[in-house]
């Protein structure tokens, strides 16, 4: 597990992120027990509040759940997952929207770009473009 | 709680030249603390103060509530910012000598450590290049099981590489009860494992708070506020 931390942004909210993705691509599954604090810590070379901290928030957040004795568990709510899923694509759109319109796209033509770009199976540039705006 | 370590209003001057000026620190169980500064800041004065090595003008520290003394050496493993090795010891007899000091020393981490930092006990400790050199100051005081780790620049002489092998082993084998005071003047490489940070200039605390907190606040690294801080100064 590598993170390219940005030292601009609170790394709890790196990692969250992190973990975030890993439950919604699959890696890691519903239900499926999360590293031990201690773990994390050494593998992303963090220190062990910060972890500590990561996984507070995911509890709060109803991403993970800690079973006394037995560590921490990714939720086994598909629901959850789901809103995870779209959290993070409306994160991506909101990005995406912003830097077409700083471009002087107006929603109209922001539409069709992507309309044509996914038709055009040229999926793959788009989301490079994603990552240049954002 | 009682803080594991307590500055308070400490002063200290070399003759004429002020090293520390009416400073307070609290340093809270559990805790990495970066004490950030540039050089000639008060840095290494106030880490030999807390190591009970020097005494303040005025103001006073305490160490668990006890004033430094034989009993708080025996909690606190100061890594001075030199070397400290007599010309004829291998890194085996600095080891065996912080064993017979230190009644917290355990053989088996220091075993673990060494391995970690490749180095072999038969080596002259003297002869070391500065990178290994620093290593082995590591090794020595991250060996004993203490409650207050004070590391003067770890990282001072040595380059990414075996920075990022440092701070590894920082991270590995610190005792998660206790805490420990980083100083130092290269802040990004280092930056994320700390809890808080506490800034001097001119011998006062110039910014301290939690790491996150102050990212989160201004959209910064710790690195950039310092060097932002800085150049008001």
């Amino acid at each position: 597990m590598t993170i390219e931390f940005d030292n601009n942004l609170p790394i709890y909210l790196q990692i969250m992120n992190y973990i975030k993705l890993q439950i919604v691509t699959g890696k890691l599954g519903p239900g499926e027990k999360i590293p031990s604090v201690r773990e994390l810590a050494s593998e992303l070379k963090i220190n062990p509040n910060t972890i500590q901290r990561t996984f507070q928030e995911l509890e709060r957040e109803g991403v993970a759940e800690s079973r006394r004795g037995l560590g921490r568990f990714v939720t086994s709510e598909d629901e959850k997952i789901m809103s995870i899923k779209k959290e993070m694509a409306s994160d991506l759109l909101d990005r995406f929207i912003g830097g077409m319109r700083e471009l002087g796209f107006d929603n109209e033509n922001i539409v069709k770009i992507v309309t044509e770009s996914v038709e055009g199976g040229r999926s793959g540039g788009g989301g490079d473009a994603h990552g240049t705006l954002a | 709680m009682v803080p594991l370590l307590e500055l308070q209003s400490v002063s200290k001057a070399y003759g004429k030249k002020t090293a520390l000026l009416d400073l307070s620190l609290s340093v809270e169980p559990g805790r990495i603390v970066g004490l950030l500064g540039s050089n000639g800041s008060g840095k290494s004065t106030l880490m030999q103060i807390a190591a009970g090595l020097l005494h303040p003008d005025s103001g006073s520290v305490r160490i668990r509530g006890q004033l430094p003394g034989v009993r708080t050496k025996g909690a606190v493993s100061f890594m001075p910012d030199r070397p400290q090795f007599e010309s004829w010891m291998t890194i085996g007899d600095a080891l065996d000598f912080q064993r017979d000091f230190f009644a917290d020393y355990d053989a088996d981490k220091a075993r673990r450590m060494l391995d970690f930092m490749k180095l072999s006990r038969r080596d002259k400790a003297f002869s070391l290049s500065k990178g290994m050199g620093e290593r082995l100051q590591l090794t020595l005081a991250l060996s004993r099981k203490a409650s207050l780790y004070l590391l003067d620049e770890p990282i001072g002489g040595v380059d990414p590489v075996a920075r990022d092998h440092i701070l590894d082993a920082l991270v590995e084998f610190y005792e998660e009860e206790s805490s420990v005071v980083v100083s130092t003047h290269l802040i990004s490489d280092i930056e994320r494992i700390f809890d808080e940070i506490v800034m001097i200039q001119g011998g006062s605390v110039i910014m301290q708070g939690d790491a996150e907190q102050l990212r989160m606040a201004s959209g910064k690294s710790i690195d950039q506020l310092f060097k932002e801080v800085y150049a008001e100064c």
